[in-house]
C-alpha cells in the first residue's frame, strides 16, 4: 500500500513553472498550447530506506512521445511505474509529492487504481501475452469492463490489432495461441491489448530491448503512428531510439531529473554536462 | 581501453591529422606565394605536381570521420566535432587548391617583369596566412575569443583586396598591352582573399563546435 505523505497541497499549486532547470520548479518546455497529461510536482519515492526518486518535477504533454533515459538504477522505470501506481505492488514503497493525471492527484484516497490503469496502459520490456488465443488476449480487457457482445468484441479486436500494425499478420489465425508468435509480434499483440481498453496514455518500459532490429523498427514506427491519438512515455536504454522517435527527453540520474527538454536540444546541445556525458557514452 | 576511450583516442587522432593537413596547406600557400614573388617556375611546378598529396590527405580524414560516424553514432559535442573536422578539412584542402592556382598563375607570368608593385599582395598574403595559423592555434586551444578576432582581420584583407582590384582596373587603361598579367594578378589577389575567408569559415566552425550555434563572421 502506498502511503502518500502530501503535507500541503496548496503550496504545490504555488510552484513556479518555468523552463529548463531542474530543482523545485516544474519543467515546462515552450509548448503551452498542449494539455498536460501528467503533472509531477516535488515527487519523492523510497524503497524502504532507499530514496529512489528525488523531487521529481515534470510536465508531460498530450500527444507527445516522451523518452525517459538514464543509466540503470536511476529511477526511470520506477517513475513510469509510479504513473499508473504499479509501484503500489512493492510493499516497502512510500511516496510523497503529487502526480496529477489530467489535473487529479493519482494518490488521492478516492482515486480507484482500476480507473487510472484503464486510462494509463503499460507495455513491458519482455512481451507478456496471456497464454490464450490472440483474440482472447485482445478481448481480455474489454470483457473485464463488461463488454460481452461478440460483434462489439470483434470490432475492438480488429481495431486494436490494426492500431498495433499487426492485423494483416494475424487476421487468419486469431484463435491460435499468442505464444506461437515471434517476439516482435508478441510485443505488438501486447500493444494491441493495451489499445483495446482505449487508454489515454501508453507507458512503455524498454519495449524493444528484447526485439531484433526489424521488430524494433516496426514498434518504433508504431509509436510514431500512435502518438496522433495517445500520449506515450517510453523508457529506453537506446539513445538512438530516443533520438529517433521522441519529442521530449528527460534524463534521469541517481533518482533526479537532470534535464528535460525537446529531444532535438537534448541530443544536439544539452544544457547539463552530465547529460552530455551520458548520451555521449562517457558514463552509465 | 574502454569503447569510449577508443572513440576519444580515434577522434584525437583524426584531429591530429587535420592539424597536419592545415600545416601542409598553409605551408603550400606560403611556398606558392614565395614562388610567385621570386618568379620561380621550378618551385611553382613542384607545387602543382604535389596537389594530389593534400587531396589524398583530406580524403583520408573524410573516410575516418565517416567510419566514426557510422560506428560510434555520436551525439552533441562529439557529433559537432566530427562534422566540424569534416568541413574544416574540406576548407583547408581548398587552401591547398588556391596555393596550386597561385603556382599556375606564377608559371604564366614568370617570364615577364611585374608591371606594378606587388607589395600590397605581399601584405595580403602575410595577413591571410597569419589568419590561417591563428585559427589553427585557436582550434588546438578551442579558444573562441581568438576565433572571433579573425572577423576583424578578414575585413582588413577584404579592404586590401578591394584596393588591389581598383588599382589593377586603373592599370588596365594605362597599360592595356599587359592585360593578361593584370588578369593573373587579380586572380592571385582573389585567391588570397578567399584563403582569408576560409580562415573565418573555420573560425565559425569552432564557434559552432563550442557553442552549438551558427555564427557568421564573413558578413
Amino acid at each position: 500500500m502506498v502511503k502518500t505523505m502530501i503535507k500541503n497541497e496548496n503550496t504545490m499549486k504555488n510552484i513556479v513553472q518555468s523552463s529548463q532547470n531542474v530543482g523545485e520548479e516544474s519543467i515546462i518546455i515552450n509548448d503551452q498550447n498542449k494539455n498536460t497529461v501528467f503533472g509531477t510536482k516535488n515527487f519523492n519515492l523510497w524503497y524502504g530506506d532507499h530514496h529512489a526518486l528525488r523531487d521529481i518535477n515534470l510536465d508531460i504533454k498530450e500527444n507527445d512521445v516522451t523518452a525517459i533515459i538514464g543509466p540503470s538504477g536511476c529511477g526511470k522505470s520506477t517513475y513510469i511505474k509510479a504513473l499508473n501506481r504499479m509501484v503500489e505492488l512493492v510493499p516497502i514503497v512510500k511516496t510523497n509529492g503529487v502526480i496529477n493525471y489530467r489535473d487529479r492527484n493519482i494518490f488521492e484516497a478516492q482515486y480507484e487504481v482500476e480507473e487510472l490503469r484503464t486510462k494509463v496502459g503499460m507495455v513491458f520490456q519482455k512481451p507478456n501475452p496471456f497464454p490464450k488465443s490472440i483474440y482472447d488476449n485482445i478481448a481480455y480487457g474489454p470483457r473485464i469492463h463488461g463488454i460481452k457482445n461478440k460483434k462489439v468484441l470483434d470490432e475492438i479486436v480488429e481495431k486494436s490489432l490494426r492500431g498495433a500494425a499487426i492485423w494483416d499478420e494475424v487476421k487468419d489465425r486469431l484463435n491460435q495461441n499468442a505464444y506461437g508468435l515471434s517476439g516482435g509480434q508478441q510485443q505488438r499483440i501486447c500493444i494491441a491489448r493495451c489499445l483495446a481498453i482505449e487508454p489515454d496514455v501508453i507507458l512503455m518500459d524498454e519495449p524493444t530491448s528484447a526485439l531484433d532490429p526489424i521488430s524494433t523498427l516496426k514498434v518504433e514506427e508504431l509509436v510514431q503512428e500512435l502518438k496522433d491519438n495517445y500520449s506515450i512515455i517510453i523508457v529506453t536504454h537506446n539513445m538512438q531510439q530516443a533520438a529517433r522517435i521522441s519529442d521530449k527527453t528527460a534524463f534521469f540520474l541517481n533518482g533526479e531529473v537532470v534535464e528535460f527538454d525537446n529531444t532535438d536540444k537534448i541530443f544536439s546541445t544539452p544544457t547539463d554536462q552530465r547529460t552530455e556525458d551520458y548520451i555521449s557514452g562517457r558514463f552509465g | 581501453m574502454s569503447v569510449r576511450e577508443r572513440f576519444q583516442h580515434e577522434m584525437e587522432s583524426v584531429q591530429k591529422d587535420f592539424l597536419t593537413l592545415c600545416d601542409q596547406s598553409i605551408g603550400r600557400l606560403e611556398e606558392a606565394f614565395t614562388a610567385f614573388i621570386n618568379k620561380d617556375i621550378e618551385a611553382a611546378q613542384k607545387i602543382v605536381k604535389r596537389d594530389a598529396e593534400i587531396n589524398r590527405f583530406e580524403e583520408g580524414i573524410n573516410d575516418r570521420v565517416i567510419l566514426l560516424l557510422t560506428r560510434q553514432q555520436p551525439v552533441a559535442t562529439d557529433l559537432r566535432r566530427l562534422i566540424v573536422l569534416l568541413k574544416a578539412a574540406s576548407d583547408m584542402e581548398r587552401v591547398g587548391d588556391y596555393a596550386v592556382n597561385i603556382a599556375k598563375e606564377t608559371i604564366h607570368i614568370a617570364n615577364e617583369p611585374f608591371i606594378t608593385s606587388v607589395e600590397l599582395l605581399e601584405d595580403m598574403c602575410f595577413k591571410a596566412t597569419n589568419m590561417l595559423r591563428q585559427i589553427v592555434g585557436a582550434f588546438v586551444e578551442e579558444n573562441t575569443t581568438k576565433a572571433k578576432e579573425l572577423a576583424e582581420l578578414d575585413d582588413q584583407v577584404d579592404e586590401m583586396y578591394g584596393n588591389m582590384i581598383q588599382h589593377l582596373i586603373k592599370l588596365s587603361s594605362v597599360k592595356p598591352e599587359s592585360i593578361s598579367q593584370i588578369i593573373y594578378l587579380s586572380f592571385i589577389s582573389r585567391y588570397i582573399e578567399r584563403c582569408a575567408d576560409l580562415a573565418t569559415n573555420i573560425a565559425e566552425y569552432l564557434l559552432y563546435l563550442k557553442k552549438g550555434q551558427r555564427f557568421d563572421l564573413n558578413s
